[in-house]
């Protein structure tokens, strides 16, 4: 049975008169890998910092365990940070740094010195202990920040866009290594990122947040393949939107939509549906597939971008109303002269049942989100 | 590179900067150093044969006594400056950005007035029927005037009042470089406000203590008009001692000694500087 450890209720936040969480409900379950995810500005540095106790919500309650945090300073919570700058204090050396959560507890030198050994061992810096902060790289810093972090063994560990400074390889590594600890210490790891991509490889769950809000709450796959709304599916990976409209509903379950003048058949989705209501048909990349212009089936269009990524060949077609499409295809041991040339005339489709469908939003779907770097 | 013909700009530049150092930066401090070691002349001020008196009589306990009341003074004016530039550099750099702009612009004005002349000004404020003993009587919370001028402490008010910006300027300079996230991490290890102070805040901004500790001790030790102007005869700093070796004693070989004993003691001062900007990291990353 999961256990929640930390318990956010009704937070609201606001700075210079500008909402920045408003009335959040969030559980963290113990043991979890939890990851914040949003765009910049959505408010999930700020919840961090809250669950640090670096800042303050104007309303509402944290608990963990049962015990209530909400106004505790950050020294007295049993949580530890890892920041995204790593913060490693420069005039002291590996050794001191991770000590120094330690020395603080006014532990005895002899388990001060165990300690941090075994800390550093566990993200292999043994051999770096009288070294300053600044003769370190970036990864090596990264791996001292969080030795100094779990050193402490705290209840939860709290890392802010750890991994935004490092490239992109060493990113991959890290990615590998932070799941590796957290299952070996059993900690809750909330991870704060905006790359769905290392929220979706690394999390137990993801929490996708914009303006203050919960958008979505759960595990990766929910929400990369049935998001609640456009802007998770916007967010969370790409996307291609067709706009269908409801033509029928069946008896047996599925409704039949037109989408560009194609009748097709899917499941009934949660959200009540009329006939003639205007839907989004959701459909990831590879769930596209790109037919030969003489197919009956398909919507036509012609190739304007083909881009050979390795494993796959992605490509941008134009349909002939100017929707633009994107397509993922694996490619095919048994055609190895499958390509497209620009301008190609094709036609799409895709396997039904792959589709996700959401009721028409009134925002404009295709407004950019700002990303942050 | 181009030639001098190329670069007519970059050559005048450089022999300017050359010619300025050489002629007036390291041929008076050589010849400095030249008339330490000569021998004390009535006529001509300095001559030969070259010895080590002047530094031998460095030790006199006369002039061990005024270059330790000297330093005493000095000592004091750096902690005085010290206590009140450590927590009003702080303070300064949490305002909003363009609120220091403002205060820092307050705090460089009065530079703009000779020093020489505060200095007189501070003399009418603190004179025995000057404007600060006219308003305490005159609140009724003293009987007569207190002696204010020519004692120790109307010198060393005096040397911080000239001083105190010196401080404040390179502390403002550490602690608006102070990153807020070491202070997080430090609490976030469980560290309370004061072990934060002494582990983190400290440690950081020591460059920045010992780079005022530089630019106030030693010019403390050698504003000699302000002693002249307000410590009457008993408060004298080694820069009166200088002053006087040359323009009133005629003793040019001991005078040098002095000024070289003192740029001494700022090289040492510059070279712990280096050691604790070091230690942490700021050169050559």
């Amino acid at each position: 049975m999961k256990q929640t450890l930390l318990s956010l209720s009704n937070l609201t936040k606001q700075f210079d008169g500008k909402k920045v969480l408003d009335s959040l409900d969030l559980e963290i379950f113990d043991g979890e890998f939890i990851t914040l995810l949003g765009p910049s500005g959505c408010g999930k540095t700020t919840l961090l910092r809250m669950m640090a106790g670096f800042e303050h919500p104007d309303e509402g309650s944290i608990t963990l365990g049962g015990q209530d945090l909400t106004h505790t300073p950050p020294e007295h919570r049993p949580l530890n940070t890892v920041f995204q700058n790593y913060a490693l204090f420069p005039h002291m050396s590996v050794f001191d740094n991770v000590a120094y959560g330690l020395k603080m507890e006014k532990r005895p030198k002899e388990e001060i010195q165990q300690r941090v050994e075994e800390a550093l061992a566990m993200v292999q810096l043994e051999d770096f202990a009288r070294r300053k902060p600044h003769q370190l790289s970036g990864g090596q810093q990264q791996r001292v920040a969080i030795a100094r972090a779990v050193v402490k063994r705290p209840k939860m560990l709290l890392l802010d866009e750890p991994l935004s400074a490092l490239d992109f390889k060493l990113r991959r590594t890290m990615q590998v290594e932070l799941k590796r600890l957290q299952r070996e210490l059993g900690i809750t790891f909330v991870f704060v990122t905006h790359d769905q991509e290392e929220a979706l490889s690394m999390s137990d769950r993801v929490v996708v947040l914009k303006d203050g809000h919960i958008q979505q709450l759960g595990t990766p796959r929910e929400v990369y393949e049935r998001p609640a709304n456009l802007f998770t599916a916007r967010f969370v990976g790409e996307t291609n939107f067709f706009p269908g409209r409801v033509d029928a509903a069946n008896g047996d379950d599925t409704i039949t939509v037109d989408v560009f003048g194609l009748k097709r058949t899917f499941r009934k989705p949660d959200f009540p549906v009329t006939e003639g209501q205007g839907l989004h048909v959701l459909l990831r990349p590879e769930d596209i597939r790109v037919l030969a212009p003489e197919d009956e089936d398909g919507v036509a269009g012609k190739v304007v971008e083909r881009n050979y990524k390795g494993s796959t060949l992605d490509s941008v077609i134009h349909l002939s109303d100017g929707t633009e499409v994107l397509a993922s295809e694996f490619f095919d041991e048994d055609d190895p002269t499958f390509d497209y040339r620009l301008g190609e005339p094709v036609k799409v489709s895709w396997v039904d049942g792959w589709e996700w469908l959401l009721p028409e939003e009134h925002t404009d779907i295709t407004e950019e989100e700002p990303i942050d770097g | 590179m181009g030639s001098v013909r190329q670069q007519p700009f970059r050559a005048a530049v450089l022999v300017l900067v050359w010619g300025w150092l050489l002629f007036l930066v390291f041929t008076p401090n050589l010849l400095v150093v030249g008339a330490s070691v000569m021998t004390r002349d009535p006529g001509s001020f300095i001559s030969l044969p070259l010895n080590l008196d002047a530094y031998r009589q460095l030790l006199n306990p006369l002039y061990l006594d005024v270059f330790l009341h000297s330093l005493y003074m000095a000592a004091m004016t750096t902690l005085i400056c010290l206590l009140i530039g450590y927590p009003f550099a702080w303070a300064l750099s949490k305002v909003p950005k363009q609120r220091q702009v403002l205060l820092i612009f307050l705090l460089i004005v009065p530079f703009w007035t000779n020093s020489l002349v505060r200095t007189y000004a501070l003399k009418l404020l603190l004179a025995t029927n000057g404007l600060l003993n006219n308003a305490l009587m005159s609140l009724g919370l003293i009987e007569e005037p207190l002696k204010m001028l020519y004692t120790e402490g109307a010198v060393i008010v005096g040397l911080v009042y000239l001083l105190l910006p010196f401080m404040i300027l390179p502390l403002y300079a550490v602690f608006d470089d102070l990153r807020e996230d070491y202070l997080r991490a430090s609490h976030d290890l469980g560290a309370g406000r004061l072990s934060t102070f002494i582990h983190v805040i400290v440690p950081l901004t020591l460059p920045g203590v010992l780079a005022g500790v530089m630019l106030v001790l030693l010019p403390a030790m050698g504003l000699f008009f302000v002693p002249d102007i307000l410590g009457g005869s008993r408060n004298l700093l080694v820069g009166n001692v200088i002053k006087n070796q040359f323009l009133d004693t005629r003793n040019w070989p001991f005078g040098a000694a002095a000024s070289i004993v003192l740029t001494l003691a700022m090289a040492f001062l510059m070279f712990a500087h280096r050691l604790s900007k070091r230690r942490i990291g700021e050169d050559g990353v």
